[in-house]
């Protein structure tokens, strides 16, 4: 097998298409997981309300991804897209993951900050939004960051629900033309391409927020 | 021991209106720890009154409820002749709801033995927070305030300083300015002094007995100070066992302690060099 470079070239722009698809999927699922696990570590304090959404998010994140994405896109209506289904998917299963990394880094919030706000009579609202999560989000903004490439590298279990993202499009090339070396290999090097300097950036955050 | 039938002759506006803190057979139990034990005390308003006792013996307790950090299991207290563990409902009380205890602990300051200072805003910010979004002043209003009170503390030159560049005994300093800039009637301070390097602990008591004189706010005090206690309070508490052993003005309780528990704890403390 020799590799083809006029082939390479030929499929490298399907390729980029398929890594569009890929980055959108992660980075708007990212801010689905950011926020909505942000809400859920906030929730799961409250009475009542906090241990159901507790075991929900449990149940989510002791299933698999891959069971979920065709689970949830078995049952939508067909005016859904795979992309939709995809991308919501992703996002509420890694709210999963951030909401126990938020609730970490809140219960890391010394207990005298909470007194201190009530000493001074502070407003809920004001509690979590100008004290406790400003604090709490601070410290565990290295192992959101890690997440962010853990949900990259998940993308292409959306292949499942006929997402074509990387991958899947390196698939569709290989199969019709015969030839996986030089597709797949660029599919791999196109995932380090955005996963290093991600990992780089995640790094540096981590040595950054580390020293306060 | 009728406490408070006998308040402290310089007790200032004694007498002459009712008490600004009233505990009325309070009792506080952590599981089977009885902090505690049916406690009866009052305090007048503008009176400084200073706790003392062994560790375990109740004292920040004490503080900790007037914060509302804490609810009483049993028995009441009352704050500015006004239910304040409690509330009204018809003819009843009832244990105080949230939002009850929110609107009356406005009239109360305390002062942490950690400080308690937030590290993500500085010192201005920490100072102006409350008094913003709590009692509504502009912001313009409000860093006025924290300039004087920050002046006040001799830390005029640190407002925009974050609190990790202050030692212990600055920290402690911007603690006693941001209570105050709430403009409280009472001030609780809970061993402000404990967590200081000993060096840094003159400053933070000087501090304090320019409060003490120049306002008339309510001051209850818990600390192992005692020439502080001495100068600044009108009457000593000494508490041993959830209960007040013996209680009298400082000369009186330093010098002439009648109590044994409280002579072998005013033994013990200047033992150990403070």
């Amino acid at each position: 097998m020799i590799w083809d470079f006029e082939f390479t070239g030929r499929i490298l722009p399907d390729l980029l298409g398929g890594l569009w698809v890929t980055v959108q999927l992660t980075v708007i699922g990212y801010l689905i997981a950011l926020s909505l696990g942000l809400a859920v570590a906030v929730v799961r304090r409250v009475r009542v309300v906090g241990p159901i959404v507790h075991g929900v998010m449990e149940f989510i994140r002791t299933t698999p991804l891959l069971v979920q994405a065709v689970f949830v896109f078995a049952l939508v209506p067909p005016e859904i897209s795979a992309f939709t289904v995809g991308v919501v998917v992703l996002g509420v299963h890694y709210a999963a993951y951030t909401a126990e990394v938020y609730r970490s880094g809140i219960e890391g919030v010394a207990k005298g900050q909470w007194e201190a706000a009530r000493a001074l009579s502070l407003p809920v609202s004001r509690t979590w939004g100008a004290i406790v999560l400003p604090q709490a989000i601070r410290k565990v903004i290295p192992a959101l960051g890690n997440y962010l490439i853990a949900m990259f590298k998940d993308t292409p279990l959306l292949f499942a629900i006929t997402v074509v993202e990387l991958l899947a499009t390196a698939q569709r090339i290989g199969a019709a033309e015969f030839r996986y070396t030089e597709t797949i290999t660029l599919a791999g090097l196109l995932f380090l391409l955005v996963s290093i300097p991600s990992a780089i950036l995640i790094r540096r955050l981590e040595r950054r927020y580390a020293a306060v | 021991m009728p406490p408070s039938e006998t308040p402290s002759a310089e007790t200032p506006q004694g007498g002459a209106g009712q008490p600004q803190i009233v505990f009325d057979q309070v009792v506080k139990r952590f599981g089977d720890l009885t902090v505690l034990d049916h406690l009866d005390f009052s305090v007048e308003p503008g009176e400084r009154v200073t706790l003392i006792g062994p560790s375990g013996s109740g004292k920040t307790t004490i503080l900790r409820l007037l914060m509302t950090l804490e609810k009483v299991t049993e028995g009441r207290i009352d704050v500015a002749g006004e239910p304040f563990s409690h509330m009204r409902r018809g003819n009843h009380l009832v244990p105080a709801s949230e939002s009850y205890l929110r609107r009356r602990r406005r009239s109360i300051g305390m002062v942490f033995q950690q400080f308690n200072l937030f590290p993500n805003m500085t010192v201005r910010k920490n100072v102006i927070e409350a008094p913003v979004h709590v009692l509504g002043l502009s912001k313009g209003e409000a860093n006025e305030r924290a300039e004087e009170l920050l002046d006040l503390v001799g830390l005029g030159d640190k407002i925009d300083a974050h609190p990790t560049q202050l030692s212990g005994g600055q920290q402690q300093r911007v603690a006693i300015a941001r209570a105050l800039a709430m403009r409280p009637d009472i001030l609780l301070l809970d061993e402000v002094t404990s967590a200081l390097d000993p060096e840094l602990v003159a400053g933070v008591l000087d501090v304090l007995r320019q409060v003490a004189e120049t306002t008339d706010i309510t001051m209850l005090c818990v600390t192992h100070e005692m020439a502080f206690a001495r100068d600044v309070s009108h009457r000593v508490l000494m508490f041993d066992k959830g209960q007040i052993a013996e209680e009298g003005p400082p000369e009186q309780i330093f010098e002439d302690p009648r109590e044994d528990r409280t002579k072998s704890f005013l033994r013990s403390v200047l033992d150990n060099g403070f």
